[in-house]
């Protein structure tokens, strides 16, 4: 029957042809480890957010006063029946979201993913990043509870710190003179359409750019320049049913540590969902602190460094353009990197050093960005600001003087054929 | 299409054609982006919800603070003692813009104690660094202040200090002295927020 059935689609639809070019005839190299289950997690957590988002749009009801902090703690959490799960599913959902990406994103700068011929698979991955951000941001919005009004409200003030026509930009965020329930309905609908509607497209950009090129491996060997006599890579595996079965493995072991957060911990110490935003907003009771959710808190930290101000404009806004660099400095990566090899297990001391020294710089800018917590007890706020400083250079410079270490340095002779570690 | 008809075409006829076409199509887009860039400006219930409010401080005892809202904004009215406002004096030293030049304030609020009356003060209780609601915390040498506290304001969230006009002190994140938003006496006892003389 299918023998029959598929020629007659194949004339009018390339179904055949897109299976074999992206999954049963797509080569990729036989030695992906540990960090190559992060790409299709990625697509898992992206899958969970729209079907758990769906669901909750169903009961949500984006209005001020009450309206929406009840829809979604009393109707959603309390009276539908499964809405706890489904709306601890995307909530936990948000965090496993960026938790992924940012070992997908750890796994290029490992292995130096985003070298050529890769480059655009790299800037699409990015334009995901910050479409993700902004979908993060107008979401924690919606449950309109203390952080969720507070931190949009520190937010949208940072385009207001931008000289001219940054309080005229602030306004037209907020469609009115502070948040208010025109802000909340335009970030519902920019959280559940717009945003997911251009994610959706890069998602498939980013497929597209990698199965054209290739995928990279750990050793940074392109496996396309040794082929047998049928064009096939000496060093390819087809990626159904070879990483398909395997990555149904890093999927279990994912939703062991996924689900077990959220049945038995969801607010998973105050980190996924923030204590403050069990109370209703109250605009004129600020919160005792406001911090952003932990995937946001080392971009947060970067923004409490600037403390001086420059040429008669605000120290808010130098740190505004610190953060906004840090995010555009990422973009960069393919052109400062000039090593002679891709990954880090051929590259030298130097890079090993600053890649080790901007990790570490990360963490410590994500703990601090957090509100004070035992981690971070022992320093008092100057301590905390001079710790923040230091770090944020550290995180500048790997990117910054990359394209000089990554040309001083002595290499290791990469191998011809990829290797097992 | 032979090599003959290929020599006919009018090149720069096509590339006029498709530059003027192009022009077009750029002019178009930025028209019908006009009305939807135009409605996320706030709307005409937005800008009712923003007209003017009256504060009744009648009951307002000295050293005490009531907060009403304008523009969705917290705005206090704290009825200074008369040391309070002798004690303004004496704050210059720690203050980081004392004058209060590069701050907003009505130019009728633009003198010592920031306000039309000494001892009304009128602020737009938003703190200047990040829009925070800072604390009224008018008592002396308080335990986690310091001996030197003379009452003021304190931004819990990232430690901005502020003396009992709204003024910032000097090594907070925040640079400049709280606002005053626009206001004017209806009476004695009435405030209205968001009419002054120069705005009626």
């Amino acid at each position: 029957m299918l023998k029959k059935v598929m020629p007659w689609v194949d004339e009018r639809l390339p179904v055949t042809d897109s299976w074999n070019r992206h999954l049963g005839k797509y080569y990729a190299p036989k030695n992906f480890n540990f960090w190559y289950f992060f790409g299709s997690l990625a697509l898992l957590v992206l899958v969970n957010q729209l079907i758990t988002g769906v669901w909750l749009t169903m009961n949500y009801n984006p209005t001020e006063g009450l309206g929406a902090f009840a829809s979604v703690e009393t109707n959603i959490m309390r009276d539908v029946k499964y809405g706890w799960l489904i709306r601890y599913l995307h909530s936990t959902g948000a965090s496993a979201f960026f938790a992924v990406i940012y070992m997908h994103m750890f796994r290029g700068l490992l292995y130096g993913s985003y070298r050529k011929p890769r480059e655009l698979v790299w800037l699409v991955g990015m334009f995901i990043f910050v479409c993700l951000m902004a979908e993060a941001f107008f979401g924690y919005l919606l449950p309109w509870g203390q952080m969720s009004y507070w931190g949009a409200q520190v937010i949208i003030s940072l385009f207001s710190t931008i000289p001219y026509f940054g309080e005229d930009l602030a306004q037209l965020i907020r469609g009115d003179y502070v948040i208010s329930g025109i802000t909340l309905n335009r970030f519902f609908a920019l959280h559940v359409i717009a945003i997911p509607i251009v994610l959706l497209g890069l998602v498939v950009l980013h497929i597209l750019a990698l199965h054209e090129v290739g995928s990279n491996n750990p050793d940074g060997v392109e496996i396309k320049q040794r082929k047998n006599e049928k064009g096939i890579p000496l060093d390819g595996i087809p990626f159904h049913p070879y990483y398909t079965v395997k990555d149904i493995v890093g999927v279990i072991v994912f939703l062991i540590l996924f689900l077990g957060i959220v049945f038995f911990n969801p607010e998973f110490g105050g980190l996924f969902l923030e204590a403050p935003n069990f109370e209703p907003n109250n605009p004129l009771k600020t919160p005792e602190h406001i911090a952003p959710v932990w995937y946001f808190t080392p971009f947060y930290s970067m923004l409490r460094a600037v403390t001086a101000p420059l040429f008669g404009i605000d120290a808010n806004f130098w740190g505004f353009m610190v953060m906004v660099a840090a995010i555009v400095v990422l973009f960069l990566l393919p052109w400062l990197d000039r090593s002679p090899v891709k990954s880090i297990r051929y590259k030298g001391f130097l890079s090993k050093l600053f890649l080790a020294l901007f990790v570490v710089s990360f963490a410590v800018l994500g703990v601090l960005g957090l509100p004070p917590n035992k981690l971070t007890a022992w320093m008092n706020l100057d301590t905390r600001t001079l710790v923040t400083q230091i770090s944020t250079v550290i995180y500048f410079s790997f990117f910054i003087l990359m394209p000089f270490y990554t040309r001083m340095e002595k290499t290791k002779p990469i191998p011809d054929r990829v290797t097992y570690k | 299409m032979s090599e003959q008809d290929d020599k006919k075409i009018d090149k720069s006829r096509r590339r006029f054609l498709i530059g003027a076409t192009s022009a077009m199509g750029v002019a178009g887009t930025i028209g019908a982006a006009v009305p939807f860039v135009g409605s996320w400006t706030p709307s005409q219930k937005a800008k009712a919800a923003g007209a003017p409010v009256r504060i009744d401080i009648s009951t307002l005892k000295e050293g005490e603070q009531i907060i009403a809202e304008w523009r969705g904004k917290p705005i206090w009215v704290i009825r200074r003692t008369q040391q309070m406002i002798s004690d303004l004096d004496q704050m210059v030293d720690v203050l980081l813009d004392p004058e209060s030049s590069n701050s907003d304030q009505p130019e009728y609020a633009d003198n010592l104690h920031r306000s039309l009356r000494p001892d009304i003060l009128v602020l737009t209780g938003v703190c200047t660094h990040l829009g925070c609601s800072p604390t009224y915390r008018p008592e002396k040498a308080p335990k986690d202040l310091g001996d030197k506290w003379m009452g003021g304001f304190l931004c819990a969230c990232h430690n901005s200090r502020f003396d009992l006009a709204g003024r910032v002190f000097k090594g907070a994140p925040a640079s400049k002295n709280l606002a005053v938003p626009p206001y004017s006496f209806e009476n004695e006892t009435t405030i209205v927020v968001g009419i002054d003389k120069e705005t009626a």
